[in-house]
């Protein structure tokens, strides 16, 4: 039980008393809440000792009587407001006036509890009072956590699109001051890796826009029945000029022969390739990729596998995280954004509420598989 | 110049752009040249060999490899001076210096630049650092 620090402001020792009978013993609890509430409770008689209980105590909660001898409820009010405790105030009040309400509420008061009150009458209003405290905490906590995740995600995509700029531009400065002389076959191998670096600083820019597009929920959407199939085949076609290189094959194996889904084509190419590429990528010279489309009743399974390098369990670990690349001896010489699995897994996960698992085997190779769920996706 | 004559540089980044120009740029320098892609590799030469000077990227494997780089190296060559550079800058709000007393004690770096240095700075703080 996590303990409430509840402050009582009253002149009359007789009310200060009467609501702490009543809370004494009173607990606070919301299904949506981890944990019950209790309350600690600190009484003051006047303004000014409130005020220098609430300077010594973290109060969270503050039951406040307007009219106090010395400086009046409202003006204890400004203060908490003014110097931004995080606490909640109810004010409890003997009469009722417009005027009052509105200076109160201006100031941040959460509600106001007429008096006399009953016993239920208090108790109900501890429990909203408690509530939205737990509840603005709870937001401020979340804000708080998702700023630190967005900083982080800038912070790196600065960093990844700044290194080919430098990169870039170090190529740029030797060539500039003629560093190896005036020919310019001698500066082939920097113009080249010049033009690679921009390659992939152009597809990290299109990775961006499609994660981009998928946050926000902007792209526009096409979604009708597709055959999974031959768009699998297409990605082969598109993969085959890299397959070659390495002396790859690609096949598909397909159970039946045709397998339909209702989805956003392009969605299903960006999986699939995300899936063929890294397959292609990650392989070893005269390897093989195994593409296994399955369906049943309930579900479509796509594994892709590789005959590669293949990860440890801490690589797998890090694997979704944004601009992640397995950066090892092997790894040496594959570029990528580091966005791919990304992108491949929210399509998979928040559009279709499928599934990505991998296993993998070092130096043996690795298996991606999807699973979509024929029914029940919010596409 | 002379003073940077067959000294021994450790540089460790991961983007093999940035060693290829600051492998030409230091051996133009007449300095010997150990170029590593990892922090794991660069922890490796330090177990066998004592540069007189490194040059560490910050972001690595790690976020923070050359923080950690830095440190290990000077708990085991407190005397060797140590650059640190980064593609990260103001625009990020991280600011990195070693300019204060407090700076200096955390980060355990000699100096801190920005990547796109040109040749005649570097030669210039290079050689600033290794004079007695």
């Amino acid at each position: 039980m996590a303990t409430l620090n509840l402050l009582i402001v009253d002149d009359e020792p007789g009310i200060r008393s009467g609501i702490r009978r009543i809370l004494t013993d009173f607990c606070v609890d919301f299904p949506f809440l981890e944990e019950e509430f209790g309350f600690n409770i600190i009484d003051a008689g006047s303004g000014e000792d409130a005020i220098d209980i609430i300077e010594k105590n973290a109060i969270d909660i503050v039951l406040l009587d307007n009219k106090l001898p010395g400086m009046d409820g409202i003006e204890v009010l400004e203060y908490i407001n003014k110097k931004q405790y995080d606490c909640n105030v109810m004010m409890i009040t003997s009469y009722a006036s417009l005027d009052l309400a509105i200076k109160a509420t201006n100031n941040g008061a959460y509600n106001f509890v007429p008096k006399p009150f009953t016993p239920q009458e208090l108790k109900a209003s501890i429990e909203g009072i408690t509530k939205n405290l737990y509840l603005r905490r709870m937001t401020k906590q979340l804000n708080t956590v998702g700023k630190q995740i967005r900083f982080q995600f800038l912070s790196v995509l600065s960093h990844e699109l700044k290194s080919p700029i430098n990169a870039i531009e170090g190529y740029l400065r030797i060539m500039e001051d003629r560093q190896v002389g005036n020919n310019l076959d001698d500066y082939e191998l920097m113009i080249q890796r010049s033009l690679e670096r921009i390659k992939g600083m152009r597809t990290l820019i299109m990775d961006m826009l499609d994660l981009t597009r998928l946050e926000s929920g902007k792209k526009a959407r096409d979604v009708k029945k597709v055959n999974l199939v031959a768009l699998m085949k297409v990605s082969k076609d598109t993969m085959s000029p890299m397959a070659i290189q390495k002396n790859l094959k690609i096949n598909i194996d397909t159970d039946p022969n045709e397998i339909f889904y209702i989805a956003d084509q392009q969605e299903i190419e960006i999986i699939f390739n995300n899936l063929v590429s890294n397959a292609v990528k990650y392989n070893k010279d005269n390897g093989d990729v195994n593409c296994v489309i399955r369906e049943d009743e309930h579900s479509i399974t796509i594994s892709v596998s590789d005959t590669g390098i293949g990860m440890s369990e801490d690589d797998i670990s890090k694997l979704f995280q944004d601009f992640i690349r397995i950066k090892n001896e092997k790894t040496k010489g594959i570029s990528g954004s580091g966005l791919g699995l990304t992108i491949m897994k929210k399509i998979v996960e928040d559009v279709y509420n499928g599934t990505v698992s991998v296993t993998s085997k070092e130096d043996v190779g690795s298996t991606f598989t999807v699973k979509l769920p024929k029914i029940s996706y919010m596409g | 110049m002379d003073i940077l004559k067959n000294k021994t540089v450790l540089i460790a980044d991961d983007d093999v752009d940035i060693i290829t120009q600051l492998t030409f740029q230091l051996k133009g320098f007449g300095m010997n040249v150990i170029a590593v892609e990892s922090q794991k590799e660069a922890e490796a030469v330090l177990e066998t060999t004592k540069p007189d000077i490194a040059i560490f990227d910050l972001m690595m494997e790690n976020q923070d490899s050359g923080f950690i780089l830095s440190y290990k190296m000077k708990k085991k060559y407190p005397k060797v001076p140590v650059i640190i550079v980064t593609a990260v800058t103001a625009d990020t709000g991280m600011i990195f210096g070693v300019d204060t007393a407090e700076e200096r004690s955390w980060i355990k770096a000699d100096l801190y630049l920005e990547k796109g240095l040109r040749p005649e700075q570097l030669q210039m703080e290079i050689t600033r650092l290794l004079t007695p």
